[in-house]
């Protein structure tokens, strides 16, 4: 399955990801409404630590301790990609508890959100990827 | 091959989903007490003040049993085994074999005797969807409730009904309210937000008899009631070993495939007691996660397979009103221990590991930490100082960051 995978030493720490993530799950078609003068709620988030950065989404994993961790079924394993269903969410954390990479988080309405590898939004294929200037983040097989 | 699974909570759908994943054919056949698909006992709260329903609360969906090829039977529940013939003994006569068998049988409320209490007239339990639904009936009758216990049931149950009852008092023998997850410290931070919400606190206190309309502490107070919560502890449900060989301590004793002591048995969640991967002892972890992945583990086991359960920790998310809460593991170890601008972190170190964790307030990306837990990560690898600052993969070697964000995960 493609997956997306960091290399840290290709990462310019620009934080682009994280813009076009908020703009790809924001549901408004124009950038600068989306992103200008709001606070953006990414579902990667890019770590920096002097001349170290590097971003954290998702990892799909194979085993996924948030899949079975969480107490109401809101978190699903949908052919390898996990998939988050708000309707179910009670906001419990224990997915965020759960998560051994920290890449679920509170979304703002109270429950969490987290990298559906953008096959819940229209781009169908992870915009962070796609918008990457230095190829730092990227999807595929491995 | 068939499977025999007694009970129909999360550690019965972690057996499920582990037998289907290596075995397609098998009959697996379920029994339950309650006449209701699985559904999420820990979202009775939040059913109870409207932030689920029915229809949210089914932990898997409709079709999870036809899918899964399960036989599920209600209002029936195993009474007893016998082991030599491989049968069930259900509550309707009918026997039943097995080739392997689950007890997933759960916890139930204990109730403590306390003078009165069997002539107060309206008194609860807080654990399943009928508890719930027989409270909510009430509810409009109710003014002044009193909990017996401030730990998570008792807590949860306040939140949910707090805006359909008057006044919510808490009676509780412990000096601070989650006892068993929080320090004194955390403990009385989460409380005052309780109380901001007008919740009263009696503790280190205890009932000393119960009259029709009060309750008189040991103290000498008296707290007025319409109706009493029990909520001081769960019991684990093991009645249905008695007879067998199956051995029992606290919990039905289960080794690292969830196998009992008699052969083809095995047990999984709140009843069962397992090795915590922290304190190395052996623990009834009675939390949901744990239960549905002790059950995995079985149903893996149960279907020829191997993966070990050695990764249970005690672990809780949890929030009242919105202010939440996260802990893991033990605290029995060097604490690092801070107020921050938005509640309480605490890090315990032992023998150059973290052990365990609090955050209140706070609690993004704390899986972090409860990561260095399960896995006894020696924070020689990391750097501690940037660990402690914030739960971040920064405080990670670049070699093992590589490892985590750069490899197929596991």
């Amino acid at each position: 399955m493609k997956r997306i995978y960091v290399n840290e030493e290709w990462c310019l720490g620009c934080h682009l990801c994280e813009y076009y993530c908020a703009f790809a799950n924001s549901g408004i078609r124009d950038m600068a409404q989306a992103l200008k003068n709001v606070e953006i709620h990414p579902r990667i988030t890019v770590e920096d630590g002097g001349e170290i950065h590097f971003a954290v989404s998702c990892r799909h994993c194979r085993d996924p301790l948030c899949v079975k961790g969480c107490i109401t079924g809101a978190l699903t394993n949908e052919e390898g990609v996990i998939r988050f269903h708000q309707q179910k969410c009670v906001g419990c954390y224990t997915c965020i508890l759960s998560c051994p990479y920290g890449a679920i988080m509170p979304s703002k309405d109270g429950v969490v959100q987290k990298c559906e590898l953008c096959t819940n939004n229209t781009y169908h294929t992870p915009v962070c990827v796609q918008n990457c200037p230095n190829r730092a983040i990227v999807f595929e097989e491995r | 091959m068939k499977y025999v699974i007694s009970g129909n909570s999360a550690a019965a759908v972690g057996c499920i989903e582990g037998i289907r994943r290596l075995d397609q054919k098998g009959k697996i056949v379920v029994v339950t007490d309650e006449e209701y698909p699985v559904y999420s006992r820990p979202l009775i709260s939040y059913f109870l003040c409207g932030k689920t329903d029915r229809e949210h609360m089914k932990y898997r969906p409709d079709d999870f049993y036809e899918k899964n090829g399960v036989d599920l039977y209600y209002r029936t529940r195993a009474v007893k085994i016998d082991e030599t013939k491989k049968e069930v003994l259900m509550s309707d006569g009918t026997k039943m074999e097995y080739d392997k068998l689950l007890i997933a049988t759960g916890s139930a409320p204990f109730m403590p005797s306390m003078q009165g209490l069997e002539q107060v007239k309206r008194k609860f339990t807080f654990m399943s969807l009928d508890d719930a639904l027989v409270l909510e009936k009430s509810l409009s009758e109710i003014q002044n409730v009193l909990i017996i216990g401030a730990g998570l049931i008792g807590l949860k149950c306040a939140e949910g009904i707090y805006e359909r009852v008057g006044r919510i008092s808490v009676v509780d023998m412990a000096d601070r309210i989650l006892p068993s997850i929080l320090d004194g410290d955390a403990a009385g931070m989460v409380q005052q937000h309780l109380e901001d919400k007008g919740i009263r606190f009696y503790l280190s206190d205890s009932v000393a008899y119960f009259e029709e309309k009060q309750a008189v502490l040991k103290s000498g107070r008296k707290i007025p009631f319409d109706a009493v919560v029990v909520a001081v502890g769960v019991r684990p449900n093991i009645s249905l070993t008695e007879g067998t060989g199956i051995q029992t301590g606290r919990g039905i004793v289960t080794d690292v495939y969830g196998r009992t002591t008699a052969a083809d048995i095995y047990a999984a969640g709140d009843c069962a007691q397992s090795m915590d991967a922290v304190t190395r002892t052996e623990r009834v972890l009675a939390l949901l996660p744990n239960a549905y992945m002790q059950g995995e583990c079985a149903g893996i086991h149960m279907a020829g397979g191997e993966k070990p359960y050695d990764f249970a920790i005690a672990m809780n998310a949890i929030g009242f009103f919105g202010l939440h809460m996260m802990t893991a593991g033990s605290y029995e170890g060097e604490a690092l221990a801070e107020k921050t601008a938005e509640g309480y972190k605490k890090l315990v170190v032992k023998d150059g590991r973290l052990v365990g964790f609090i955050l209140v307030g706070d609690i993004r990306r704390g899986g972090i930490y409860t990561y260095l837990i399960r896995n006894r990560i020696p924070i020689q690898t990391l750097d501690f100082d940037v660990l402690a600052a914030q739960p971040q993969l920064l405080a990670f070697s670049k070699e093992k960051r590589k490892e985590l964000l750069g490899g197929v995960p596991r």
